[in-house]
């Protein structure tokens, strides 16, 4: 087992390994998010109390799942890369950076857009799980500023690390916000039982398996360019490049 | 067409999956780019670095 991790630790075998393990993730990724939406648009019945509008869980409950764990990738990439001296792992945090940050994005926007016909509102200042959202977002934008504003890689892999590992005090706080304060919006309802429709809960179930194996592929793909770019002056890259074959 | 309706709450539920499809479609794109981009920066190097040896 640790000779695996070992292997795929290297930055060669891991660039070769994430090239074939991406589509992998990336074709049922997309059937399951296919069948999901079909599923969550047009078959599962309507809620008694939002009607169709509640149809919006299918997106929003994913992204905003994936923009936690996005988070968390990159913080523990940042810590084993502090503590371990692993290079792969701020590979894996600084790829980990923009995808969590589009789906924070996303989480917030199609929040916002639910959020005007059921609460008559777009954004709700006092709201605790939006504002702890929307300092997430801020963190991912902090973590890419940081990096982008030092030249020294080595230097900015620690900086970020530190940042990512400090913000994981927000990432708490977006999941028990909606416990620890009143807030606009719901409790949590996806993993209590008898809080949805079996019909509503598969879907969504399935959506957030096909989010996850989606944001599997592109993270993969990122770490493959991030590795690209870190070992650019090494040999393995140097005979990839030239050989007539190419690495793609 | 009721469908499309979703109960009067189309324009809603209607942006926020094409939204989710725009955002998913750009960030590949732009992966995808940045990818080609550094690929094709170190192969232009390493044929200078070739020729000049």
């Amino acid at each position: 087992m640790w000779t695996w991790f070992h292997k795929l630790a290297s930055p060669p075998h891991f660039y070769r390994t994430a090239a074939l393990l991406s589509p992998w993730f990336a074709v049922p990724g997309l059937a399951l998010i296919a069948w999901g939406t079909w599923q969550g648009l047009f078959v599962v019945p309507m809620d008694y109390q939002q009607g169709d509008a509640f149809r919006i869980i299918y997106v929003h409950v994913p992204s905003a799942y994936l923009s936690l764990m996005a988070y968390m990738i990159m913080a523990t990439g940042g810590a084993i890369g502090l503590i371990w001296r692993m290079k792969l792992s701020h590979a894996v945090a600084a790829a980990a950076a923009p995808i969590g940050a589009a789906f924070t994005f996303l989480a917030l926007a199609t929040g916002s857009i639910w959020g005007r016909p059921m609460w008559g509102t777009w954004w709700e200042w006092g709201d605790p799980r939006m504002m702890s959202e929307l300092i997430l977002l801020f963190l991912y934008f902090g973590y890419m500023a940081l990096r982008a504003a030092i030249d020294d890689t080595a230097k900015a892999d620690k900086a970020s690390a530190v940042l990512a590992i400090v913000g994981v005090v927000n990432v708490v706080i977006v999941h028990f916000s909606v416990e620890w304060w009143s807030s606009l919006h719901q409790g949590q309802t996806v993993f209590k039982r008898g809080t949805m429709d079996a019909d509503m809960k598969t879907a969504l179930l399935i959506m957030i398996l096909g989010f996850t194996l989606l944001f599997g592929s592109m993270l993969l793909r990122r770490i493959r360019t991030e590795v690209l770019y870190r070992e650019r002056r090494t040999r393995w890259v140097r005979d990839m490049i030239l050989s007539p074959k190419g690495g793609g | 067409m009721d469908g499309l309706a979703m109960g009067g709450y189309g324009a809603y539920v209607w942006s926020c999956f094409g939204l989710t499809l725009l955002i998913i479609v750009f960030s590949e794109w732009r992966a995808r780019i940045r990818h080609k981009r550094v690929y094709r920066d170190i192969e232009v190097r390493l044929k200078a670095l070739e020729e000049r040896e």
